[in-house]
């Protein structure tokens, strides 16, 4: 009796195991169609020629492929323009706010001192403050500075919001960095400053590469201050996108092309820094 | 950090709060070693940044208070008339308005409804995706961060198109099903289907932040833990809300909140969605606000509005605020 009994008991198991994985993996697959499919959609309908678009029966597969739609995205209004915007204000932002918010994450990460925690407070309660909610007096104070229409002024106003997000995610970086390491440099004779670059910095820079990357995709996905700040010469790329719908209805397809061209490099960006940056959220939350 | 803290970080913080400090004299609360202060240092690092916090927060801050209370319309914009202070008049022109309170009750239902099912999906594909095979998870992965990383903007223009009237390709979908007819079925003829539309729009956009930072808190959920409860006799809901839920609970506070935050926020995409001119229906208390300053060119009944808004928001704050200040404590 044992002999037989005693393979067939862990086959079963096994076979338990699979079946069961099957059943999760076919609801896997159904969350990934739902999740994906308005971006599927997307791509579809941009590279699609316009009147297949409008078809009442959808196509759901690409047949013929076409460019058409973008270079009618291009041609709706100047696309350079506003992209170049955009890349000025966003790596500007970038530049100042892991300059400035790298210092000031040093000082909340790695020193003790009286009101630390007003300042971490203070910090975390801009980050609060709803963009919409600031709009007002942000809107008359560049007016009476003769800011309006300014990318100088775009940029300042990004910075409300950038900062505070910087100085929270390098705090997490940072914080994964074992002190030891720079307390043994130090006792290698480096001062506190020299074991921070020769130490910290190095293990720092992924971080900060993944920061700046994320800062920058937040920038440039900014709608409401680029609306309200701007005026129609001197728009940014994702208000760009609004020049689709007109008085005529929507151009969906030229849309969904220029949809495509705003997202698939900030995608891509994401991508590559996503795995990065999510350890860097969740430090704090985790090891909290 | 110490070495001990280093090495048992991967616990909830109510245990890590109760590892001895090792022993270094800082003048932190015993138990938390850091970096003796040398006083000024850590001012100088944070002056820059609390500068331009001040200078481009503050001010307006005080400006947005200091609105509401005046009487600001299109001569005081232009400076043809100073502004006049009007004490309260602003907020009980809009508290005594019915409008008002139907947009505050609408937003309230908005935000509850896009921040319940934004936590409740997000929890449900974070569990999932601990149960799916490998490559699976790689094509969930994928879809989730190209709907994180997708711009809001983009987005928004996306979901218009799949809920468009005529070409929408949902309404072929649905029409699909046996007994439903949605041909040329219109969403936004209906505040609150166009609402729910929205909703949707902006829980696909949440989930993927949700359920990564979920997945990550899962991992540090111990074995043994959830071996113990189910020797114990426990099921797999048992498991979940004995052992999972309260060591994910600090992070689940914080999405929570944070959802919140940024639901009650939500602008862009019902603007966009309803071409920059959100009909009566549609308002929430942030383009209502836009709609009150930018439109009928009343910035100080816009501001008191913008006003309620942060004040409602600051007792969801208060609670994540408590979260953060415990992450910010250990160190």
């Amino acid at each position: 009796m044992t002999p037989t009994t005693a393979p067939a008991a862990p086959a079963a198991p096994l076979k338990r195991v699979k079946k069961s994985k099957l059943g999760w993996n076919v609801i896997g697959l159904l969350v990934f169609v739902i999740v994906g499919f308005p971006v599927y959609w997307m791509l579809n309908t941009a590279f699609k020629p316009a009147k297949d678009a409008i078809d009442p029966n959808p196509h759901f597969f690409p047949t013929t492929f076409t460019l058409d739609n973008f270079r009618r995205a291009l041609e709706i209004s100047d696309f350079w323009g506003p992209v170049g915007r955009s890349l000025i204000v966003s790596t500007v932002v970038v530049v100042i706010g892991i300059a400035v918010g790298m210092l000031a994450a040093l000082a909340i990460s790695r020193f003790a001192f009286r009101g630390r925690k007003a300042v971490i407070v203070g910090i975390l309660a801009v980050q609060m403050i709803p963009l919409v909610a600031m709009i007002i007096p942000v809107f008359l104070l560049l007016n009476d500075l003769g800011q309006y229409d300014k990318l100088t002024g775009l940029i300042i106003t990004y910075l409300t919001f950038i900062l505070p997000f910087t100085v929270w995610t390098l705090r997490g970086f940072i914080v994964n960095i074992p002190k030891e390491l720079e307390e043994a440099a130090q006792v290698d004779g480096c001062t506190p400053t020299g074991a921070f670059i020769r130490v910290v910095f190095p293990l720092l820079a992924p971080g900060m590469v993944a920061t700046s990357v994320y800062g920058f995709i937040q920038a440039w996905n900014e709608y409401l201050y680029a609306l309200m700040l701007m005026s129609q010469q001197n728009q940014t790329a994702t208000v760009w996108l609004g020049n689709f719908t007109t008085l005529h209805g929507t151009e969906f397809a030229p849309m969904m092309a220029g949809s495509t061209m705003m997202a698939i490099p900030i995608v891509t960006l994401f991508l590559v820094v996503q795995r990065k940056m999510a350890a860097g959220l969740t430090a704090g939350a985790v090891k909290g | 950090m110490s070495a001990a803290q280093t090495t048992t970080a991967d616990l909830p913080p109510a245990k890590q709060k109760t590892s001895p400090g090792a022993g270094s004299a800082s003048t932190g609360t015993p138990g938390r070693p850091r970096r003796k202060g040398s006083g000024a240092t850590p001012w100088l690092l944070l002056a820059p940044c609390l500068l331009i916090i001040v200078l481009i927060m503050g001010y307006p801050l005080f400006r947005l208070v200091s609105l509401s209370f005046q009487k600001f319309g299109k001569s005081e914009l232009w400076g043809f008339k100073d502004p006049e202070w009007v004490g309260f008049d602003n907020f009980s022109k809009i508290l005594g308005d019915g409008v008002f309170w139907s947009v505050v009750l609408r937003t309230v239902l908005f935000a509850a409804g896009a921040v319940v099912l934004t936590m409740v999906v997000g929890m449900l594909i974070a569990l999932l995706l601990q149960k799916v095979s490998g490559f699976v998870k790689i094509l969930i992965s994928i879809a989730l961060v190209a709907s994180w990383g997708m711009p809001i903007i983009v987005a928004t223009a996306v979901f218009k198109w799949l809920f468009d009237a005529d070409y929408g390709v949902l309404n072929y979908l649905l029409s699909k099903l046996p007994g439903v007819d949605m041909v040329g079925h219109n969403w936004f003829a209906s505040g609150p289907q166009g609402l729910a539309v929205i909703m949707l729009l902006v829980v696909w956009g949440a989930v993927p932040f949700v359920v990564i930072t979920l997945s990550a808190g899962l991992t540090q959920v111990p074995k043994e833990l959830e071996e113990a409860a189910r020797l114990d006799g426990a099921g797999a809901w048992g498991v979940f809300r004995h052992v999972t839920l309260p060591i994910l609970k600090p992070i689940i506070v914080m999405l929570t909140t944070l959802s919140v935050i940024w639901d009650m926020g939500v602008f862009p995409q019902v603007f966009v969605m309803r071409n920059g001119n959100p009909e009566a229906k549609f308002q929430l208390l942030t383009t209502y606000s836009y709609q009150q300053a930018f439109t009928v060119n009343d910035y100080a009944t816009g501001s008191a509005i913008a006003l309620v808004t942060v004040l409602l928001l600051l007792g969801v704050v208060a609670v994540y605020m408590r979260q953060m200040l415990k992450i910010g404590e250990v160190e």
